[in-house]
């Protein structure tokens, strides 16, 4: 049954990829939605058979390499924590595929998007079933090829491709902690089976590895490596600049890869990696500190932001944050529950901007929305349920996940855990308003876009947008459509696969998602409802032991998530006050007093230039890593190899035997006799060598 | 057959099918098209030999198989031919790869069709006489006389700066193998003999390791290429026709690895653990310095030659860690990169041979009238990154897990490489193929025709095949791994006891 939970979604990339132009469209749709939603409904059947079951199982398949006492294996692990990934994979997965249906309609290369999203499906599943890091590095790197293909679907866009390549690279940067790591947990183990590793976290808690001039505690070391790919995967802080980029995607991409699924890989790892984290604290309070920073400072970008799908990306990176300080308090479940729920309630946010996108004809510029509530009343209303979702609206999914972490931050006593509390319960507020900012502009206010009627267009409520305009228009950040490149100048360059069909001017009414699109929203608003009411027992309430099993590591000392229960009320009411704050804000500052941004930002220019631009860390980076490692790369070509090395050898001696040889014979042929000559009086030598010597000196 | 075996056999077939090319008559086109079709069966024919002598391998001991000698210049200097595990895998690399190189100059060599093709098929004798040699005369006398059809193959059908390359290649590889026959004489000297297999179980004085160690490193150093010796490469690479390009990288950079498994480390091990480190330090010199210079190359080939650099430095790297993940990742990372960096040169090739342009900038947005030459384009280099599930991903991981081992900060360095790697192949591969199809002469340009797809299927298959299962060759590598790591244990702890005893003995 795990074979062909994972490998369907492979037989429907191959068939795609492979067959694409020969089967259609059409069929391809088909082929890789059938063949995900077969997979979906068996990682259901299995979520409700495994959990409860005392061991994890393991499944062989083959064997990958063999070194020495090195053995990978393709093989399968099995548990509580393994299902749940599959049923979240899975599920949002088809639901994708069957919105792309209707959201792709008009691509030309539709069986190439159908089969890098089923190989991106496999890649991630190979991920979680992973029953050794190597394995797991395998899937890590395949959802990093395929997430490099999609946000490089349309390659004719330049930002497009520069978007996916930053993802490839600054996930290697990752990945270079992510193998060093590996590395050392095979010094250590001499294994990377997590059966090998796991069990035996403890015996080496206080073992010490000399590493580049130090000693460390060889756990806590290995634990800082693997988290470095997390950060990567995950765009923890430092290493987040390629998840605003990736937005150039395609958006059901960006609502299956960059929020449901593989940015959630490093949260999965670290909880697959728990029991190892739980003997390295040390390597735990930078987690709880990374997270904590991340919740907080994406949220900070996510307000200011235009683009409607790079504020849930900012939003995607902030919650990620939330779920590392879960993981960093020890609160294991709390993380992986809200990976749960927030895979339902951002890919539906996604899909639903998405679907907003589809009804204003590829415009993202939120600026140029507004009153699409009477337009699109069924993806608003779906935005509505993703945005309380998001928030923590009580009863809504991410209010369970949510508030245990918030409560978990508070409860622990680990340093570093005030810094993280404050950040999420600050990022909470900041949430509530980002999202309803996001509502607002999008869905009510004055209509804005091109080609409304002229009316609707007073003084009154015109001024915002000609403030962010102008202020936009200062840094020179165009707003973005999806599937239209820019040129440096900010002018749409059409690709010629967009053109003719999709973008016109905006002179369209809005319209409605056809049902493909819709269903799929209708079934994740559902799961961002009730996701919370139905599990929040299993995942994190009483039913919590025997779900789990031994699936997540929690040492013999941790109690957190039997402390979250006796926090003070004001900490458990602390997201609730927080949403409804973040709320009135949104609220009075972009309906009832809608002239009031544009003056903060007037008056604050460089608070709000420092995080339009997202706290320059683009700049920063190009300025310090990029720029640097070209000019030292000319330097080495032209100065080191040129000028040095050919200077002072080939070429150097090459212009003195010249003199000499020149006229006397003809290049092209003499050289080769010259060598020929030179081997030959090398055999010679040794021929007369042994003539010479007469009988070997045996014993010499 | 003539009381010749096997491997005789491998070396005799393309030779007859020289001489039969030779005999062909004037430049006409039924002799050009005759020739190309001779040479493609002679290497047919010689990789179907190859198989039987696969298939009549065993692969789980570490000895000496289908040996055979014979007489030759004396009495101890013999023509004495047997495969290890070590040497099978390359041999069918080679014998695999030539019927590649002969397809990929199907229609762009167009000038002395006959000579071309007996310069490959001379060079190919060569290339697998230097891997079955159980003999150091006559491992030097394939060694250094394939140098001699590439040279032809660099100086005559090369491109516009061809003798410059030509001669840079001359000059590095004369330096590295007069010392290096020095080095024969020497040993033959001491030993008595120049029988491989023999000199394998002698011990070289320690004093006289080093010296011997430094003289093959000289010319090793020079094949692989490793750093600073490495200049002669790109250019060479650059200058050659595309099937030579494949062979430069695919085999004969091989030699240089083969030479330090066949002699280097089990000949002199206690020189190879003194000198280690300074190895280790010029591989990761050549890992991050080279792949920042493939980072700023504006010519498709000269990008790539670099990156062959950079990938010989995880070869070296994995040669010296002296443990079995280090050892067999190099190897097979040796494989690996031969299918690969092959298969990169033949795409670099498909598209010269349309537009006669190597430069980056002459490109941009093939995909769009070449997907399926994309699709290749993209396998080759996402195994060019190392990426899981690719052959790239095996050898590279095992050699740096190797190292980690034996050196955890040489590891830490050496794995800048693939971030590095990641930066220079996908720009490439974006500026290349993705973008606009702006430029108004690449409008026309045609995806691959049959003969272009039944070279490229194959090389896909394989860099997939052997990222999935590479068990065919990595076991092949271990039993002789196993029984070299055996051997130098025991010669290092010996050299150990012996410089601990005498002040014990006081």
């Amino acid at each position: 049954m795990y074979h062909a939970i994972v490998f369907f979604p492979l037989i429907g990339a191959l068939l795609a990829g492979l067959f694409g132009r020969q089967l259609g469209p059409r069929m391809c749709e088909y082929i890789t939605t059938g063949f995900l939603a077969f997979s979906a409904l068996l990682s259901w059947g299995a979520f409700f058979e495994v959990p409860g079951s005392d061991h994890a199982t393991r499944v062989q398949v083959a064997t990958w390499f063999t070194a020495g006492d090195l053995v990978v294996d393709w093989a399968f692990r099995i548990d509580t924590l393994t299902v749940v990934m599959l049923v979240v994979v899975t599920t949002v997965s088809t639901l994708v595929h069957l919105y792309s249906v209707g959201y792709m309609e008009e691509d030309p290369h539709r069986p190439r998007f159908f089969a890098y999203l089923s190989l991106f499906t496999f890649a991630m599943l190979m991920l979680v079933t992973a029953d050794n890091l190597v394995q797991m590095f395998f899937g890590w790197e395949g959802v990093g090829l395929a997430s490099y293909l999609l946000i490089g679907f349309w390659y004719e866009k330049p930002s497009a491709n520069a978007a996916a390549m930053k993802a490839f690279i600054v996930n290697r940067v990752g990945d270079f902690g992510f193998s060093l790591g590996i590395f050392l947990v095979f010094v250590l183990f001499g294994s990377v089976a997590f059966d090998g590793i796991l069990p035996r976290a403890a015996e080496l808690k206080d073992a010490t590895f000399h590493f580049l001039g130090y000693d460390w505690n060889a756990m806590t070391l290995a634990c800082l490596l693997l988290f470095m790919g997390a950060m990567g995967k995950s765009a923890q802080f430092l290493l987040h600049t390629w998840l605003p980029d990736a937005m150039e995607g395609p958006t059901p991409v960006s609502a299956l890869i960059h929020a449901a699924t593989m940015v959630t890989a490093g949260v999965f790892m670290v909880a697959r990696l728990s029991p190892l984290f739980e003997v390295a604290p040390n390597a735990l309070i930078v987690v709880t500190i990374i997270g904590g920073i991340t919740a907080f400072f994406a949220a900070t970008i996510g307000m200011v932001q235009n683009d409607i799908k790079r504020v849930i990306a900012y939003s995607t990176c902030s919650q990620l944050g939330y779920m590392f300080v879960a993981l960093g308090v020890g609160a294991y479940s709390a993380a992986v529950f809200h990976l749960f729920t927030h895979a339902f309630f951002k890919a539906l946010l996604f899909l639903g901007a998405g679907s907003v996108i589809h009804a204003m004809h590829h415009e993202q510029d939120m600026r140029n929305m507004g009153a699409l509530r009477r337009y699109i009343p069924f993806t608003s209303a779906m935005m509505t349920i993703g945005t309380l979702a998001l928030i923590g609206f009580p009863f809504t999914a991410g209010y369970y996940s949510k508030d245990a972490i918030i409560e978990a931050a508070y409860a622990s006593t680990r340093p570093g855990h005030t810094l993280a509390f404050l950040c999420t319960v600050v990022a909470a507020l900041m949430t509530s308003f980002y999202s309803w900012r996001l509502f607002f502009m999008t869905f009510e206010g004055p209509a804005r876009w091109a080609g409304h009627g002229a009316a609707h267009h007073d003084d009154h409520h015109a001024a915002p947008a000609l403030a962010h305009a102008a202020s936009a228009a200062a840094d020179g950040a165009p707003g973005h459509h999806e599937g239209v490149a820019h040129d440096d100048k900010g002018h749409d360059v059409e690709p010629a696969s967009h053109s003719a069909i999709e973008h016109h001017d905006h002179a369209h009414t809005p319209h409605e998602s056809p049902l493909v699109m819709t269903i799929p929203l209708a079934i994740l608003a559902f799961g961002a409802l009730f996701a919370g009411l139905l599990f929040k027992n299993r995942f994190i309430g009483e039913g919590m032991e025997s779900f789990w099993g031994h699936a997540l590591g929690h040492g013999p000392d941790n109690h957190i998530m039997h402390d979250i229960h006796s926090v003070p009320a004001l900490v458990a009411y602390s997201p609730f006050i927080m949403l409804v704050i973040g709320f009135l804000l949104a609220f009075w500052m972009y309906i009832r007093r809608p002239e009031l941004p544009g003056r903060l930002a007037a008056q604050q220019p460089s608070l709000y230039q420092f995080l339009l631009n997202k706290w320059y860390f683009d700049e920063l980076y190009d300025r310090i890593f990029v720029r640097p490692a070209k000019n030292f790369g000319k330097f080495l070509w032209k100065e080191g190899d040129g000028r040095v090395i050919d200077g002072l050898g080939p070429d150097g001696i090459a212009t003195r035997v010249l003199d000499v040889t020149r006229g006397v014979v003809r290049l092209q042929t003499g050289y080769v006799y010259h060598y020929a000559f030179v081997m030959l009086i090398g055999v010679a030598a040794i021929v007369s060598w042994y003539m010479l010597t007469g009988l070997p000196k045996v014993g010499h | 057959m003539f009381g010749l075996g096997i491997l005789s056999g491998l070396l005799i077939v393309p030779l007859c099918g020289a001489a039969f090319v030779l005999t062909l008559g004037n430049e006409s086109e039924s002799v050009k098209r005759n020739a190309r079709w001779a040479a493609l069966a002679t290497t047919i024919v010689t990789f179907l030999l190859s198989l039987v002598a696969w298939g009549r391998f065993d692969p789980s001991t570490s000895s000496f198989q289908l040996v055979e000698t014979h007489g030759w210049l004396a009495e101890t200097i013999k023509f004495k031919l047997g495969v290890d595990g070590f040497s099978m895998p390359l041999i069918l690399l080679t014998t695999f790869l030539m019927p590649f190189c002969i397809g990929a100059s199907w229609l762009s060599v167009n000038t002395r069709v006959k000579e071309y093709f007996v310069a490959f098929l001379v060079l190919e004798t060569t290339m697998i006489g230097v891997f079955c040699s159980l003999d150091l005369v006559l491992f030097y006398l394939f060694f250094e006389a394939g140098l001699i059809p590439m040279f032809l193959i660099i100086g005559i059908w090369g491109g516009k700066r061809r003798i410059y390359a030509s001669f840079k290649f001359f000059l590095y590889t004369l330096l590295g193998s007069v010392l290096m026959l020095l080095a024969i004489m020497a040993m033959y000297w001491q030993a008595g003999t120049t029988d491989i297999p023999t000199l394998l179980q002698t011990r070289f004085p320690v004093g006289m390791q080093y010296w011997l160690w430094l003289a093959f490193f000289a010319s090793f150093a020079v094949k692989m290429p490793m750093w600073p010796v490495h200049t002669w490469l790109p250019d060479a690479h650059v200058e050659a026709p595309t099937a030579g390009s494949v062979i430069l990288a695919g085999i004969l950079l091989k030699m240089g690895g083969y030479g330090f498994i066949r002699i280097s480390l089990p000949m002199f091990p206690d020189a190879s653990a003194y000198f280690a480190p300074m190895v280790f330090a010029l591989s990761v010199i050549a890992i991050i310095f080279t792949s920042l210079i493939a980072l700023m190359q504006t010519d498709i080939k000269k990008l790539i030659a670099y990156s062959s650099v950079a990938h010989m430095g995880f070869v070296t790297l994995g040669l010296f860690t002296l443990n079995e993940q280090g050892i067999q990742g190099a190897l097979f990372l040796m494989i690996s990169h031969g299918i690969v960096s092959g298969a990169l040169f033949v795409c670099v090739g498909v598209v010269y041979d349309r537009m006669h342009t190597r430069e980056i900038a002459a490109y941009g947005g093939l995909v769009k009238r070449m997907p399926l030459y994309a699709a290749a384009m993209m396998v080759f280099t996402m195994a060019n990154v190392g990426l899981p599930g690719t052959s790239g991903f095996v050898g590279e991981f095992l050699a740096m897990m190797g190292a980690f081992k034996a050196n955890p900060t040489v590891a830490f360095f050496s794995v800048f490489g693939i971030i590095l790697s990641a930066g220079y192949a996908l720009w490439l591969y974006s500026r290349v193929i993705y973008g606009k199809l702006e430029k108004p002469n690449l409008q026309g340009i045609l995806d691959l025709d049959l003969r272009e797809k039944l070279i490229l299927a194959p090389l896909v298959a394989l860099t997939i095949y052997y990222g999935v299962h590479p068990a065919p060759i990595l076991d092949t590598f271990a039993p002789s791994t196993e029984a070299l790591m055996q051997s130098m244990k025991s010669a290092l702890s010996n050299t150990q006891t012996a410089a601990v005893l005498p002040p014990v003995a006081r």
